[in-house]
């Protein structure tokens, strides 16, 4: 049974706003969610052709710092990520595995030309790290706008959905985790 | 949740596969993966998807050839082909084949999802054309056709070798014999199935009106022409336009009628706005147009543009080896339509049945059948249920020539001994040599 989920900031990424995400997406989950620094080989991660880090390997890497059965493990970076197939991923997650991964490149205002938004990127953050932890539970796109599972291919799409899970995706939660969640 | 789709991903790299299932695996599809052309056809010999991508280079077997390959397994499969190469020709090459789209690696993520949710809706949509086109088929069959015998046997060859063709045809029989019936069944077999057979009986529509039946008319084109209404013609628009009793049609409607059939094009009553359409013409008549053309009432030019495809049902009287088939039929619609249990028919009812001429032909038995089931009582026909002139045993239809009592004679006699000519003839007092004669003269066939 899962207890806890460790957010795993990678390679000294450590924005002000890090506790943030930490108690939004501990506030959404209903576990326990902890913040924890991790250094990792990222250059070898890189592709050159496309100046953008493998998603796919960085995750297989992260999952190398998680042994603990009762936890999940979402890394946060800064980097762009792809997978090999797409141009761009906002993260990635094993479905119903024990690990997750996020990238704050695309969720930054800055990166579509518009004004630095602390609060927006602190909100998209919370909510993709939900969205990727859910998959990790094994909960999988969700018809419903306002769920946090949308699958959302713009930064538009994450805007737009909530950080909440639907009442579907809700108690699919219950019935599949059996987790000792706290009332959200 | 999970949506109930399968997807089939073909790539020759491990890291395209892999990330492509865990893409389409969080969208809730069921993903099987395989690494190559061969490993594709055997996972599509196992289980119908509803989408496959391929990618287009791969070494051994290519993304077309594979492509090829899969519809000769699975026409309806969604194909989405995948390429790090687009080119154009490639692209056409693949489309030519059937594939849904074609999308480029790397693939925006956005592109992708639209690409495979727009597949989802068209396969969809196309199985859902494939269900309503065969309710529909299923809703608009006629009624069947009933009858084995030789001559009705020529009739069904003739309407399945019309049926797919445009040409006009002519339906010649007594009244009764079923040309409306054979008019259905040419367009339930026809290409235009899917559009409406529009029927007009020329015969029961006052001159006055026929016009405006078949032409239709604007707001005030004449006095009590309240609205616009379409005609027959323009509501035929892609079926048939089944006129019966072409007969009677009157002559100057026949002038209007012949530059509708060279042009497909007309005005309504009253109406400037030329109007199109395109249909398949059927008609039918009990009258013999020759004549009619020979006295003046039917124009031979009209004729001859009608006439390109004549079917002669023939009288009920002449194939009284199809009457016992026809008689269950009736006899099975009618006790389903009322809700009673399906009468037997006894052998001497039978008799009576094949041994009456039936002026009205196949219309006045299906009458007498109704009757029967309406006041019969026995849970089998009797002789007092069916109409008094049937019901006698020596039935003649009135008004018959010594020729024709001749004929029928000689065809009940002939029946009771099951053709042979020999047996035939001492029956009939007379020898094989005259009795030959006799059914030449007649047009009577031994079976």
């Amino acid at each position: 049974m899962v207890t806890r989920i460790e957010l795993g900031f990678l390679n000294g990424y450590a924005p002000s706003w890090a506790e943030r995400i930490v108690e939004g997406s501990a506030l959404v989950l209903g576990y326990p969610v902890a913040a924890v620094e991790l250094e990792m080989e990222l250059p070898r991660y890189y592709s050159a052709d496309r100046g953008q880090y493998n998603a796919t390997l960085i995750l297989a890497g992260l999952l190398r710092y998680h042994s603990d059965p009762e936890s999940k493990i979402v890394g946060i970076t800064r980097v762009d990520l792809f997978i090999p197939v797409l141009t761009f991923v906002f993260g990635q997650a094993q479905l119903d595995g024990p690990g997750a991964l996020v990238s704050t490149h695309r969720l930054r205002n800055e990166y579509y030309g518009l004004p630095r938004d602390r609060e927006r990127l602190v909100e998209r953050t919370i909510k993709e790290v939900v969205h990727e932890a859910g998959h990790s539970f094994g909960l999988v796109h969700c018809q419903d706008y306002s769920c946090v599972m949308h699958a959302a291919t713009y930064v538009e799409d994450v805007d737009l959905k909530s950080s909440r899970f639907c009442a579907s995706c809700e108690s699919q939660l219950q019935k599949d985790a059996i987790r000792p969640r706290e009332t959200v | 949740m999970k949506n109930g789709k399968k997807i089939l991903i073909v790539d020759d790299e491990m890291s395209v596969r892999n990330s492509l299932r865990e893409w389409f695996l969080e969208d809730g599809f069921a993903v099987e993966t395989a690494e190559d052309g061969n490993a594709a056809l055997q996972r599509m010999h196992s289980g119908p998807y509803d989408i496959v991508i391929i990618d287009l280079k791969m070494p051994g077997m290519d993304g077309i050839t594979l492509e090829r390959r899969i519809r000769e397994i699975d026409k309806d499969a969604a194909i989405i082909i995948l390429t790090a190469f687009a080119s154009v020709e490639t692209a056409v090459e693949a489309l030519k084949l059937g594939a849904f789209d074609y999308v480029t690696k790397p693939v925006d993520p956005d592109e992708l999802s639209n690409t495979v949710r727009n597949a989802l809706k068209q396969r969809q949509l196309e199985a859902e054309n494939t269900r309503l086109k065969a309710k529909v088929s299923e809703l608009t069959l006629p009624s069947p056709i009933i009858g084995d015998s030789s001559r009705m046997r020529r009739v069904l060859d003739m309407i399945s070798t019309v049926a797919g063709t445009d040409a006009n045809v002519v339906i010649r029989g007594e009244s009764g014999t079923g040309k409306e019936l054979i008019a259905r069944a040419i367009h339930s077999q026809s290409e235009r199935r899917f559009f409406p057979i529009v029927a007009v009986n020329c015969g029961s529509i006052p001159e006055t009106l026929l016009e405006s039946e078949l032409f239709g008319h604007e707001k005030g084109a004449f006095t009590g022409a309240q609205y616009r209404r379409k005609g027959k013609i323009e509501l035929a628009h892609g079926g048939t336009l089944f006129l019966d009793e072409i007969g009677d049609i009157p002559t100057k409607m026949q002038v209007d009628l012949l530059r509708v059939l060279e042009t497909r094009r007309f005005h309504r009553l009253g109406g400037n706005q030329e109007i199109t359409s395109d249909f398949r013409l059927v008609c039918a008549t009990n009258r013999d147009l020759e004549a009619l053309i020979e006295e003046g009432s039917f124009r031979e030019d009209l004729y001859y543009r009608i006439n390109v495809f004549v079917i002669d049902l023939p009288p009920l009287r002449d194939r009284p080896e199809d009457i016992p088939a026809l008689t269950r039929h009736f006899i099975e619609k009618y006790a389903h339509a009322m809700g009673k249990p399906v009468k037997e028919i006894s052998p001497e009812v039978e008799a009576l049945l094949v041994s009456y001429a039936w002026p009205g032909n196949v219309r006045e038995l299906e009458n007498a059948v109704e009757r029967a089931m309406v006041i019969g009582r026995e849970p089998s026909v009797q002789p007092e249920d069916l109409p008094v002139p049937l019901a006698r045993s020596d039935a003649e239809p009135e008004g018959s020539t010594l020729a024709a009592i001749e004929r029928r004679h000689i065809e009940r006699v002939l029946r009771a001994e099951q053709g042979n000519i020999t047996r035939a003839a001492a029956a009939l007092g007379i020898d094989r040599g005259t009795l030959y004669n006799k059914l030449r003269r007649y047009d009577i066939e031994r079976t």
